[in-house]
C-alpha cells in the first residue's frame, strides 16, 4: 500500500462529494456531532452501537457487519472514505474493521473532521439517503487483532507499542483527559511496552505526519521494524490511529491492533504490569 | 471590553466529586468561540487530550494535579491562543483565553 491508496485529502473529498460509487462515512467518539452537521452526503456509523456486539464484549461479527453495510447503502465495489472528530481515532478503528471484513476499497480523509472544519469547509444537516444494497463480508481477517494471551506472550518478544498519553503511560491518568477519571482497572502500562503517543504521528490538524518523519520517529524511540509489533491504548481506537501509521503507511506486515487494550489488560488477574508513579 | 466573556460564569455541572479538573473559555472579542479545538499539554508540552468548545465557548479536561498548556488550535476563522495553568488534587482550575 502506499499513502495514495489508504488516504485522501479534503480538496479531493470536495471533488467526490456527489460521486454515488464513493460514500462518506462520519465515526465520531461524539456521535452527536453527525445529527448537528456533516460532510454533503455522508453517512455515520455508531461506533458503540454499530459497531459493537450489544451483548458480549467484542466487535459486531460479519453477519451483523453485512447487516450494517447494507443498512447504510454501502455496496461491495463502493469507495468507501471514512473521516471522524478526534482526530480520526474512531475513522481509524472502523477502517480496521473494515479491512478485518476484507473491504480492500476503504480509505481515511487525512485530517478527519478537526481539517475539514479548521478549512472552515461546508458541513450540512441534510442527511442522504441511500438506498440498501446487500452487503457481502469476507470471514474475519484476525491477522490484524491481537488478543489478551498473545500481548503477555509478547512481553520483551515483539514490540509493545502504548499509544496512550504519558500521563496513562505512567499510570497517573486512567484515561484521556477529555473523560472523567474514575475507573475500575489498574493504572500503568504492559510491561515492556514503550509509550509514543499516538499524538505523534499527527500534525496539529490532524493530518498525518510524511513517512520520513513516521518512519524516523518510531526509529528514534527504539522500534525494531524487523520485530513483529502490537498497538494497544485504552479501548483500542488510538492504538487504530497507530495500526493504521505502521501498517497502513509504513507497509509493516506483522502489526496488530489489541482492541481489547488497557480497559481489558488492567482488569486481568496476574499479569505484568509496570507503573512510574 | 470584553466584558461578557469575563464575566460569564464557566459551568461546573457534571463534574464528579474528587476530579482534578482544568476547564474554561475561548473568546473573540465579546462573543464566546464555539466549535475552537483545544488541547491541553503537559509540561514538556507533549499532547494529552483535546476538546471542541461547547456553544457557550466552554472546555473542560480531567487532568491530574500539576502545570499545563491549554492551547487553542488556529483556523476555522480564529489565530488560537495558549494558557498556562495550574491544578491542585481534587480542585477546578478555570482560564480565559482570547483568541
Amino acid at each position: 500500500m502506499a499513502r495514495n491508496d489508504v488516504l485522501v485529502d479534503a480538496d479531493w473529498v470536495e471533488a467526490h462529494l456527489d460521486d454515488p460509487k464513493v460514500v462518506l462515512v462520519e465515526v465520531d467518539e461524539d456521535t452527536a456531532a453527525y445529527d448537528k452537521n456533516h460532510i454533503k452526503n455522508a453517512v455515520r456509523l455508531d461506533w458503540k452501537r454499530d459497531l459493537q456486539d450489544q451483548v458480549r464484549r467484542d466487535f459486531v461479527n460479519k453477519e451483523q457487519f453485512e447487516a450494517l453495510l447494507s443498512a447504510k447503502g454501502i455496496g461491495n465495489d463502493d469507495t468507501v472514505v471514512l473521516y471522524g472528530g478526534n482526530n480520526n481515532w474512531f475513522a481509524s478503528y472502523a477502517y480496521w474493521y473494515f479491512k478485518i471484513y476484507g473491504h480492500d476499497n476503504v480509505k481515511l480523509m487525512d485530517g478527519g473532521r478537526k481539517k475539514w472544519e479548521l478549512d472552515s469547509r461546508e458541513l450540512v444537516a441534510d442527511q442522504p439517503n441511500r438506498p440498501a444494497t446487500t452487503y457481502k463480508a469476507k470471514d474475519a481477517n484476525n491477522d490484524i487483532r491481537a488478543y489478551r494471551d498473545e500481548v503477555v506472550e509478547a512481553i520483551g518478544v515483539k514490540n509493545l507499542i502504548d499509544v496512550r498519553s504519558p500521563d496513562e503511560f505512567s499510570g497517573k491518568l486512567l484515561a484521556p483527559a477529555h473523560l472523567p477519571q474514575e475507573q475500575s482497572q489498574r493504572a500503568g502500562h504492559v510491561t515492556s511496552a514503550v509509550n509514543i503517543p499516538w499524538s505523534k504521528a499527527a500534525n496539529e490538524d490532524g493530518t498525518f505526519r510524511s513517512d520520513d518523519e513516521l518512519t524516523e520517529l518510531y526509529k528514534g524511540e527504539g522500534v525494531d521494524f524487523d520485530k513483529d509489533t502490537i498497538a494497544y491504548c485504552r479501548i483500542g481506537e488510538r492504538s487504530a490511529h497507530t495500526w493504521f501509521v505502521f501498517h497502513e503507511l509504513l507497509d509493516q506486515a506483522n502489526v496488530k491492533n489489541y482492541d481489547g487494550s488497557w480497559t481489558e489488560y488492567g482488569s486481568l488477574v496476574g499479569v505484568p504490569i509496570e507503573k512510574d508513579v | 471590553m470584553c466584558g461578557a466573556p469575563d464575566q460569564a460564569t464557566i459551568s461546573r455541572e457534571g463534574i464528579p466529586t474528587g476530579e482534578t479538573v482544568v476547564q474554561g473559555l475561548v473568546y473573540n472579542g465579546d462573543a464566546p468561540v464555539a466549535g475552537g479545538y483545544v488541547r491541553l499539554l503537559d509540561g514538556t508540552d507533549e499532547f494529552t487530550a483535546e476538546v471542541i468548545t461547547s456553544a457557550t465557548g466552554q472546555f473542560r479536561f480531567f487532568a491530574r494535579p500539576g502545570s499545563w498548556t491549554v492551547r487553542v488550535i488556529p483556523g476555522g476563522g480564529h489565530s488560537g491562543g495558549e494558557a498556562k495553568v495550574d491544578v491542585a488534587a481534587g480542585e477546578i482550575s478555570e482560564v480565559r483565553i482570547a483568541v
